[in-house]
């Protein structure tokens, strides 16, 4: 289990204008699946991509199943399986067809009837992939992906964009190819798929990991299981609540109002309110719910995951 | 057991290909359409007929001899009607007098000389002059010089290169938008294998569109290859690698539809123009027919033309020949090297 499949040292992708990825270490063990949380521009694609050998690297040291990616391409082609952020499928092909086509790049691989199975998509056989729902079109990617019969999958926001049913059918095939032993490296900026699919987390922001550790090592880091969320007008200052209660471990803006951790909401909700009454304030919204990695993310960067 | 990629690629090709309704008219059904209209608005017809007129008292006479000139078309009319008629250009010669006849006509009309001579000609014989010698006419309207002739291998070579370099290109760009290119190349696919089965596959489509051009212009035209069928098979096939290889160079590097679309016109539209598709290109100046020879659509019709109307064998269009395999080498190598997958 603890056989490192992906390693990368110091990694660093600069653009002209941005640093995509600056300085990253990650070491992803077999059989584990790791995810890349991070929101839009955190340089979680960039790294990904790296990974998969699509873009160069500007400084760092990448190895794959215990190689670089220079000479060794085609070998490690063979043995990864990959699916881009938004590839689209030549629309005139048929499912099966645009399998068969990929089956036959690999020296060894799966059945694509058998995948067809696998992936639920034997309806859509001998469907054109232009026919095919959003969801389907994702699963078909992810089955080109396994067609080759990989040891790491990597996805890149396998779900962004797929409706709830579509989102679990995918969950499934994920955790499937890891009962077979595969090595999964995902990206999303969903924190609820991070956790449902993820043994360990690294949150990437400004091309650098800020937090690294299984969903619930993360959560840990928050020292709170709860989190207030409240406006009020007029808005009352940081320093009104600073020692609201003993179990209070900080607050972060968040629009109008202020997300505040707490242990125990039975103690930190009546003392909040009796705050913002002190404050000759009135209360518009408040809303409580237990710690996610959201939270944590909000409290290390001051931003949302998934911020416009 | 799969097949090798490169069948599979070039089947695919295929596929996508014949499921696009418009692209196969574009294809098979539109040089057949272009070859038709212009076939039957150049038609070989016999020379129109000089319209005379003829008046005055032996204007019955007259015009019984007149008519059996085959250049003439003899109409009787009153005095003041023919002098109107002659005056507006109605009729080019107009014949009268009381005793003789007289012939009126404007001398710096050719129509009206060609006129006055076979008129002239008509009336004498008419009168029973016999001819001293006795010419023999032979009229030269043989298969291989009439219009449509030299306009069959034109458009076969127009289509041959706006296939080739659509058909290539087109697709190329399209799967790099897509970013299908980039996902093809994280696979352990070979990128050569991609590029030839562009390659394959359009010589697949060509095979079809030339045979259909071909039977089509031979059933409707009589339009025939005089050369060896080989040779014109294989000439054919090397222009479509020429403009293959024209077409992945335009496509190497272009991000959207339009901007390959705008490439693609500058590299064809000259050639449209210069390369002798429609007119022949001696029209234009000496200075200039070296770089028309150079172009690949120059070279394609020239020895599409050899081949087919003066039945000429590979010695004859070696250079033409040459021509067409430097650019398709040169851009296929191009190609190659500037290629962008993603």
């Amino acid at each position: 289990m603890s056989e490192p499949v992906i390693h990368c040292r110091d990694l660093r992708k600069y653009y002209p204008d941005v640093k995509a990825v600056d300085g990253l270490d990650l070491l992803i063990n077999r059989g584990e699946c790791f995810g890349l949380l991070g929101p839009n521009g955190a340089g979680k694609t960039t790294t990904i991509e790296i990974l998969e050998g699509l873009i160069p690297a500007d400084g760092g040291d990448v190895q794959v199943l215990g190689m670089h990616w220079n000479g060794r391409a085609r070998e490690l082609r063979e043995r990864i399986g990959i699916s881009l952020q938004e590839t689209q499928f030549t629309d005139k092909l048929t499912v099966i067809e645009t399998l068969t086509l990929f089956r036959s790049f690999y020296r060894a691989g799966h059945d694509p009837e058998e995948l067809l199975h696998t992936l639920s998509l034997e309806e859509k056989r001998n469907a054109r992939v232009g026919k095919l729902s959003g969801g389907q079109k994702q699963r078909l990617a992810v089955a080109c992906a396994l067609v080759g019969q990989p040891d790491i999958l990597f996805l890149d926001e396998p779900t962004t964009g797929l409706d709830p049913q579509s989102r679990l059918q995918l969950w499934e095939v994920v955790t499937k190819f890891r009962a077979g032993g595969g090595t999964v490296m995902l990206t999303t900026h969903y924190m609820d798929e991070a956790e449902r699919l993820c043994d360990r987390i690294a949150i990437v922001d400004h091309g650098k990991v800020i937090a690294l550790g299984t969903p619930a090592e993360l959560i840990a880091k928050l020292d709170a299981s709860n989190i207030i969320e409240f406006t009020s007008t007029p808005a009352i200052p940081a320093e009104a609540f600073a020692d609201l209660c003993d179990g209070y471990h900080g607050c972060a803006k968040r629009g109008d109002g202020w997300q505040l951790r707490v242990d125990s909401l039975a103690e930190a909700v009546p003392k909040l309110i009796a705050v913002v009454e002190k404050n000759g304030s009135k209360l518009l919204t408040l809303s409580t719910h237990a710690a996610t990695l959201e939270d944590l993310f909000v409290a290390m960067t001051g931003r949302e995951l998934r911020d416009a | 057991m799969p097949r090798p990629p490169l069948v599979e690629l070039t089947h695919a090709r295929v596929r996508e290909f014949l499921r696009e309704p418009e692209a196969v008219f574009w294809v098979f059904a539109f040089p057949l359409l272009l070859t038709l209209a212009l076939g039957f608005a150049f038609r070989s017809k016999p020379p129109d007929r000089i319209p005379i007129g003829v008046a005055g008292p032996h204007a019955k006479e007259w015009s019984a001899s007149l008519s059996k000139s085959p250049a003439l078309l003899v109409r009787v009319l009153d005095a003041a009607e023919a002098k109107d008629q002659l005056r507006t250009g109605k009729i080019s010669l107009l014949v009268e007098g009381d005793t003789q006849p007289v012939l009126r006509f404007d001398p710096t009309r050719p129509d009206a000389r060609t006129a006055r001579v076979e008129a002239d000609d008509a009336l004498q014989r008419a009168a029973g002059r016999r001819d001293v010698i006795a010419a023999r006419e032979e009229h030269v309207s043989e298969q291989g010089s009439r219009y449509i002739d030299f306009l069959v291998p034109g458009l076969l070579g127009m289509n041959l290169m706006g296939t080739g370099m659509w058909g290539v290109g087109f697709s190329i760009v399209n799967a790099r938008m897509k970013k299908l290119l980039k996902r093809l190349i994280a696979t352990p696919m070979r990128k050569s294998d991609y590029l030839l089965a562009q390659f394959f596959s359009r010589l697949i489509f060509l095979t079809g569109e030339v045979t259909f051009l071909i039977v089509f212009a031979w059933l409707v035209f009589h339009v025939s290859v005089h050369g060896s069928l080989i040779t014109f098979a294989i000439l054919c096939l090397i222009g479509g690698f020429a403009f293959s290889g024209i077409g992945l160079l335009v496509a190497s590097r272009a991000a959207t539809i339009e901007a390959v679309s705008g490439m693609m016109n500058l590299v064809m539209v000259p050639m449209w123009i210069c390369s002798g598709v429609f007119f022949s290109y001696e029209r234009f100046p000496d200075a200039a027919k070296p770089f028309i020879r150079a172009l690949p659509l120059t070279a394609l019709n020239d020895a599409l033309r050899a081949v087919m109307n003066d039945g000429a064998g590979w010695m004859a269009i070696a250079a033409p020949v040459g021509v067409l395999v430097a650019w398709g080498v040169v851009c296929f190598a191009l190609a190659l090297r500037v290629f962008k997958w993603q």
